[in-house]
C-alpha cells in the first residue's frame, strides 16, 4: 500500500470517446423480460437488428417480446409514409401479441431522418389503443445502460398521478390485496402496517431482476421504510403511482434522466444517494434514506460486518491487487468505491458518462472510502480512449483489467487477467445478499489463473505480434 | 418498413470488415455511432482471436450531426497509420453514413496525403448490398487497387509460375468453418502437385496481392465470396477459375477434373483419374458409408436444406445423391443469387424454397415433419422446438460452431465429416423415437425425493414464490439449505426474508 497521501479532490478527465461499448438499444434485452407485458420495437436498420441477434444470443430463440422495424430505402428517402407503416406493424403486433404497451426504441437512423417518433405515438396510440412510449436510446446520443434511463424516463411520464382509491376504499375495491391478506384477522393486517414508520411515500427506480428487488424491499422494511412502488413494476399495468411531494431513490448509476424527470416534471424529492452495490455501498444507501425520513437505522453495522465476514475467502483473494476500468456500462464508480473498500488499488476509472450531481453521494463515498483504506484517489476518465488505454495498461500492469469483449481475449493473451464488464450488469449485484455474487465474478480470473499457475503459459502471443 | 426478429445476413460493413480484418496489416475504420464496433465482439468471442481486431470507429456524434465530420475522419485516419503503420485503411461506410452522406472519398483523399499506408474507402451502400456481397465487392476492390498499383509502378510480375499453381479465394474470418476448409484445400493442392500462389483474404498481406496473375488459375470455393475477384482476374489476364465446391464426394470429383482441364488447356500434363478412385474409395469413408446398411437404413428418410448458396446446395446434393435421402425441399437465404441455386438443385429435391424469413422457414419444416433438418442456428432451434435434429451447415452461427478440432468441409476429409454430421443427426432421432416408443430409459419411479420431503416447515406464500423464482438446477439446494438454516434457528414458516437470510449466511 502506497504512503498515506494527503487528501485530494478526485481528478476528472476526459478523452476523445473511442471506445467501445454497448449500443443502448441493448436495454430492450433485460427491459422486455422486466416488463412482462410488454412490446419493445426497435425503428433502425439491419445494423441494430444484427447487434441486438447477436448480442442477445440464445434468448433470440425464445420468441422474445421485441422486433425491429427494419428501415428501408422509401422509408429514408420519404417515399413510404412513417405513419401508415408504423401503424401496419404495430396492427400486426397487436394482433399477434396484445401487449399492454409498445414501446418505440428510436436509433441513431430516426434521428437523422428525423422521424417524429413523439408526435406520431399520440396519434396512433388513439388509433390503436394501446400505448405508445417513445425512447430514444441511439449511440448518437448514449451509451450502453444509458438505453434503459431514457426508457424508464419516458415510463415516468406515465405513472398514475393520483392512487385511484381513498384509504377506506381500499379494502373493497383491491381484490388481489384482499385475496392476499385473506384469512388474517384486521388485527394482523393493522399489524402489517405498523411495522412501518409513518413517513411520505418512498418510489425506487432501476430495473432490477424480481429477487432483487423483493431483497431491496425487504431490507427497508426492516428499517420500517415502506417501499410504495418500483419505476419500473412487472408489468406496465402497475406502475407506482407518483405524487407531487413523493421521495425517489435510483438503485443503479446510470439512471440521470429518469432523475431528471421524476424531479422537475412529477415534482418528486430525489434521495441522492450511493447505490445499493457491495455491502458499504447497500449499507450507504439505507442509510440516506433513513436519515432523510429522519430513521436512525438498525443492526446495519453488524449486518455489514456479518456479510463482510462472510466473503472473507474472496476478499483475501484480491486484497492488495490492482485493478482498471476501461469503462461501457455506468456501474464503474461503484464497483470502483467497492473494490477499494475490499482492498484493491484502482487505477484507473473509465466511464462513458459521469454525471457529476446524480452520481454526488457515490463519489463522495469513493473519496471517503479512498482515504479509509489509504489507497490513492483515482482518475476517472470520461469517454476514454481505448487504444490509449491500452497503452497504460502495458504500462501499470494491473492485476486485473474489467473491460469489454472486444479487448477481453487479446489482453488475456498477453498474460494480463480480465473480466468481462457486461456480466456485471446482467447479475444480480445490488444488497447485502449479493455480495457474493459480485465477488464470484471478480475473482474468477484470478481464481482460474491459480488453478493454472503452474503450467508456464500466460503469454499466448508470438512475440512479433504488435500489441 | 419490415417487421423482422431475425436476419441470415449481416448489414453491409460487416461483410467489409471481415474483408478487411481478414488480411495481414489492414486497419477498418468504421463511419458509424458509438456502439456499432460490434463486430470486434464477435470476432473475439467467436473465432477467440488472440490479437485485437484491427477496426476502428471515427464516432458520429451530435456534433458530427451538426457540423459534419470535418477533420474528425481525416484525423482518426491519420492517427490510426502512425499508431499502427497499417499497409491498408479501408474507411468503412454503414447505414447511418449511408444517409449523412459526407463526402468520405474527400476524406480518403485528403488523409492519403499525409497517411503513410494506403487508403481506401469501401464502395458499399448499406441499402444495396448485404453483408455477402459487401464483403465479395470489397474482396474484388482491394485486389483490383493493388494489381492496378503495381500496374502503374511497373511492378506488375509477367508470366505464369513454373509449375501449376493456384489462388484460393474466399476464405475469411467469421467464415464457417472457413480455416479448416482452408487447410485441406491446400492439403489437396499439394496431393495434386499445384503450388498455392496466395490465398486470400485470411492471413494475406496485401503486398502479396501483385503476384496473383501468375497462378496459373483460381479456385473459388465459395459461391458467395470471390467470383467477383475471379471474374476481374479472368478479363484482366484472362486467369480461368474454378467455381465447383469440393464439398461430396461427387463435387469433389468434378471440381479436381475441371482443374485438370484447366492445367491440361495450359500445356500441363496431369491426369488426377487414379487419384480420384484412391481418394474415393479407401481415403474417404463417404463412399463406402453410402453402401453400409447404416445409410442403407435412411432410404428415403425426409430431410429439409437451409443455408446459404454453397453449402445448402452442396448439402442437398449429398443426401439426395450419395445417400438417397429423401430431399423435400431445400432452401437458400442469398435471394440474390437464386437462380444459381434453382440450377443447382432443382432436379434433387421436391422444391425449392428462396426467403429470408424465419418464419416461413420454421413453418415449411413444421409442415414437412422431416426426419432431420440441416440449416442454420436458427433451424437449429425449430428443430429443438419440433422435436427434430439438426445439422448446422451454415451462417448464421454460434461460438460452438467455431471448433477447434480440425473439421473440414471441403475436400476428402470434409466428406467424412459431413457424413458423420449427416449420419449422428438422423440416428438421434430413431433413438429418441425409440425412447419414446419404449417409454424412456428407465421406467423406474422415483421413490423418495430428498431429505427435506417432510420438513414439518411451512413455506409461506411469499416464500413459496420466492423459491419459485430460483432457477431449477439449484433450487432443491436452495430449498434444503434454507429449510436447515430455520430448523437451526427454530422458524417454523419460511418466508421470503428467512430464504434471503438463509441465502446470506451460507453464502449460497
Amino acid at each position: 500500500m502506497t504512503v498515506a497521501q494527503q487528501p485530494e479532490a478526485l481528478n476528472f478527465e476526459c478523452e476523445t470517446g473511442n471506445y467501445h461499448t454497448f449500443c443502448p438499444i441493448s436495454c430492450v434485452a433485460w427491459l422486455y423480460q422486466k416488463i412482462e407485458d410488454s412490446f419493445f420495437l426497435v425503428i433502425g436498420t439491419k445494423t441494430c437488428g444484427y447487434f441486438l441477434q447477436n448480442a442477445m444470443g440464445v434468448m433470440i430463440f425464445a420468441e422474445p417480446r421485441y422486433a425491429m422495424a427494419e428501415l428501408e430505402e422509401g422509408d429514408i428517402s420519404a417515399q413510404l409514409n412513417d405513419y401508415e407503416e408504423l401503424k401496419r406493424l404495430c396492427e400486426q403486433i397487436k394482433r399477434d401479441r396484445n401487449p399492454s404497451v409498445i414501446v418505440w426504441i428510436g436509433t441513431c437512423t430516426t434521428e437523422i431522418i428525423k422521424t417524429d417518433l413523439e408526435g406520431l405515438a399520440p396519434k396512433l396510440e388513439a388509433d390503436l389503443g394501446i400505448p405508445i412510449v417513445v425512447a430514444r436510446a441511439n449511440g448518437l446520443d448514449y451509451a450502453f445502460t444509458q438505453g434503459e434511463d431514457t426508457v424508464l424516463a419516458a415510463m415516468a411520464h406515465r405513472c398514475p398521478e393520483k392512487s385511484p382509491v381513498s384509504e377506506t376504499e381500499k379494502g373493497e375495491r383491491n381484490a388481489i390485496q384482499k385475496l392476499m391478506n385473506f384469512g388474517k384477522k384486521k388485527e394482523d393486517i393493522a399489524q402489517d402496517e405498523s411495522e412501518y414508520v409513518d413517513h411520505p411515500p418512498l418510489v425506487l427506480f432501476g430495473s432490477l431482476p424480481d429477487p432483487v428487488v423483493t431483497q431491496l424491499t425487504l431490507e427497508l422494511k426492516k428499517q420500517g421504510i415502506k417501499v410504495s412502488g418500483w419505476l419500473p413494476a412487472k408489468r406496465f399495468t402497475e406502475l407506482p403511482v407518483i405524487e407531487e411531494g413523493y421521495y425517489v431513490a435510483g438503485v443503479n448509476p446510470f439512471l440521470s434522466r429518469t432523475a431528471t424527470t421524476l424531479m422537475r416534471r412529477r415534482k418528486c424529492k430525489l434521495i441522492g444517494a450511493p447505490f445499493p452495490i457491495g455491502p458499504d455501498g447497500t449499507r450507504a444507501w439505507i442509510e440516506k434514506i433513513c436519515s432523510v425520513f429522519g430513521i436512525t437505522p438498525q443492526g446495519l453495522d453488524e449486518r455489514e460486518a456479518q456479510i463482510w465476514a462472510g466473503v472473507e475467502d474472496y476478499v483475501k483473494l484480491i486484497r492488495g491487487k490492482s485493478v482498471f476500468l476501461m469503462g461501457d456500462n455506468l456501474l464503474e464508480i461503484s464497483m470502483a468505491r467497492f473494490l477499494i473498500r475490499c482492498g484493491m488499488t484502482v487505477q484507473e476509472i473509465g466511464i462513458p458518462y459521469m454525471d457529476k450531481r446524480y452520481q454526488a453521494a457515490e463519489l463522495a463515498l469513493l473519496e471517503k472510502t479512498c482515504q479509509e483504506m489509504n489507497s490513492p484517489l483515482p482518475t476517472i476518465v470520461e469517454k476514454p480512449d481505448n487504444y490509449n488505454q491500452l497503452q497504460r495498461i502495458y504500462e501499470l500492469k494491473p492485476d486485473l483489467v474489467i473491460t469489454g469483449m472486444a479487448h477481453a481475449n487479446p489482453l488475456e493473451a498477453r498474460g494480463i487477467n480480465t473480466k468481462w464488464s457486461v456480466e456485471f450488469t446482467f447479475a444480480q449485484i445490488h444488497g447485502f445478499g449479493n455480495t457474493r455474487d459480485i465477488l464470484e465474478l471478480v475473482t474468477r480470473p484470478l481464481r482460474r489463473n491459480n488453478n493454472l499457475k503452474d503450467l508456464g503459459w500466460d503469454k499466448l502471443v508470438r512475440e512479433e505480434a504488435k500489441i | 418498413m419490415k417487421l423482422a426478429y431475425w436476419m441470415y445476413s449481416g448489414p453491409a460493413h460487416i461483410g467489409t470488415l471481415r474483408i478487411a480484418s481478414s488480411f495481414k496489416n489492414v486497419h477498418a475504420i468504421m463511419h458509424a455511432p458509438l456502439g456499432d464496433d460490434y463486430f470486434n465482439v464477435m470476432r473475439s468471442m467467436l473465432s477467440r482471436e488472440r490479437n485485437f481486431t484491427p477496426v476502428t470507429t471515427s464516432v458520429v456524434d451530435r456534433n458530427v450531426l451538426a457540423r459534419g465530420s470535418q477533420e474528425k475522419v481525416v484525423d482518426n485516419i491519420t492517427r490510426k497509420d502512425a499508431e499502427e503503420h497499417p499497409d491498408l485503411i479501408v474507411l468503412t461506410p454503414t447505414c447511418t453514413s449511408s444517409i449523412l452522406q459526407e463526402d468520405l472519398h474527400n476524406f480518403v483523399e485528403r488523409a492519403q496525403l499525409e497517411a503513410k499506408g494506403d487508403v481506401m474507402l469501401a464502395d458499399v451502400n448499406h441499402y444495396r448490398y448485404n453483408e455477402l456481397q459487401a464483403a465479395d465487392r470489397t474482396l474484388q476492390q482491394i485486389v483490383q487497387y493493388y494489381i492496378e498499383k503495381a500496374r502503374k509502378k511497373g511492378e506488375l510480375p509477367t508470366g505464369k509460375t513454373a509449375k501449376p499453381s493456384v489462388n484460393i479465394f474466399g476464405i475469411s474470418t467469421l467464415g464457417f468453418h472457413n480455416n479448416h476448409d482452408c487447410t485441406e484445400l491446400k492439403r489437396l493442392m499439394a496431393d495434386l502437385g499445384i503450388e498455392v500462389n496466395t490465398v486470400i483474404p485470411e492471413g494475406a498481406s496485401v503486398h502479396e496481392l501483385k503476384s496473383m496473375p501468375q497462378a496459373w488459375f483460381n479456385l473459388v470455393p465459395y459461391r458467395e465470396l470471390g467470383l467477383t475477384t475471379a471474374k476481374y482476374l479472368e478479363e484482366e489476364f484472362g486467369t480461368p477459375y474454378v467455381d465447383i465446391t469440393p464439398m461430396g464426394v461427387v463435387e469433389t470429383a468434378r471440381c479436381i477434373r475441371k482443374i485438370q482441364q484447366v492445367i491440361n488447356a495450359q500445356g500441363g500434363e496431369v491426369d488426377y483419374e487414379d487419384f480420384i478412385n484412391e481418394q474415393t474409395l479407401h481415403v474417404s469413408q463417404a463412399a463406402w458409408f453410402s453402401r453400409s446398411i447404416d445409410c442403407q437404413n435412411l432410404t428415403g428418410k425426409k430431410a429439409v436444406v437451409f443455408g446459404d448458396n454453397t453449402h445448402a446446395a452442396a448439402l442437398t446434393k449429398i443426401l439426395a445423391r450419395e445417400m438417397g435421402i429423401h430431399v423435400v425441399w431445400a432452401g437458400t437465404y442469398c435471394k440474390y443469387d437464386a437462380d444459381w441455386f434453382r440450377e443447382q438443385v432443382s432436379e434433387y429435391c421436391d422444391e425449392v424454397l428462396i426467403t429470408d424469413d424465419h418464419g416461413e422457414i420454421g413453418d415449411a419444416i413444421a409442415r414437412v415433419e422431416p426426419s432431420a433438418i440441416f440449416g442454420t442456428q436458427m433451424e437449429r432451434h425449430v428443430g429443438k422446438r419440433l422435436d427434430i435434429p439438426c445439422g448446422v451447415i451454415a451462417a448464421p452461427i454460434h461460438v460452438q460452431n467455431f471448433p477447434i478440432g480440425y473439421k473440414p468441409f471441403m475436400g476428402y476429409e470434409g466428406t467424412n465429416q459431413i457424413t458423420d454430421l449427416i449420419y449422428n443427426s438422423f440416428t438421434l432421432g430413431m433413438e429418441d423415437h425409440l425412447l419414446e416408443i419404449f417409454g424412456g430409459h428407465d421406467t423406474k419411479e422415483v421413490i423418495t425425493k430428498g431429505i427435506s420431503a417432510e420438513s414439518g416447515l411451512n413455506w409461506t406464500k411469499d416464500g413459496q414464490a420466492e423459491l419459485n423464482k430460483i432457477p431449477g438446477f439449484v433450487r432443491g439446494k436452495v430449498k434444503r439449505n434454507t429449510e436447515k438454516f430455520a430448523r437451526e434457528r427454530g422458524f417454523k414458516d419460511i418466508s421470503a426474508e428467512v430464504l434471503y437470510a438463509a441465502k446470506e449466511s451460507v453464502g449460497a
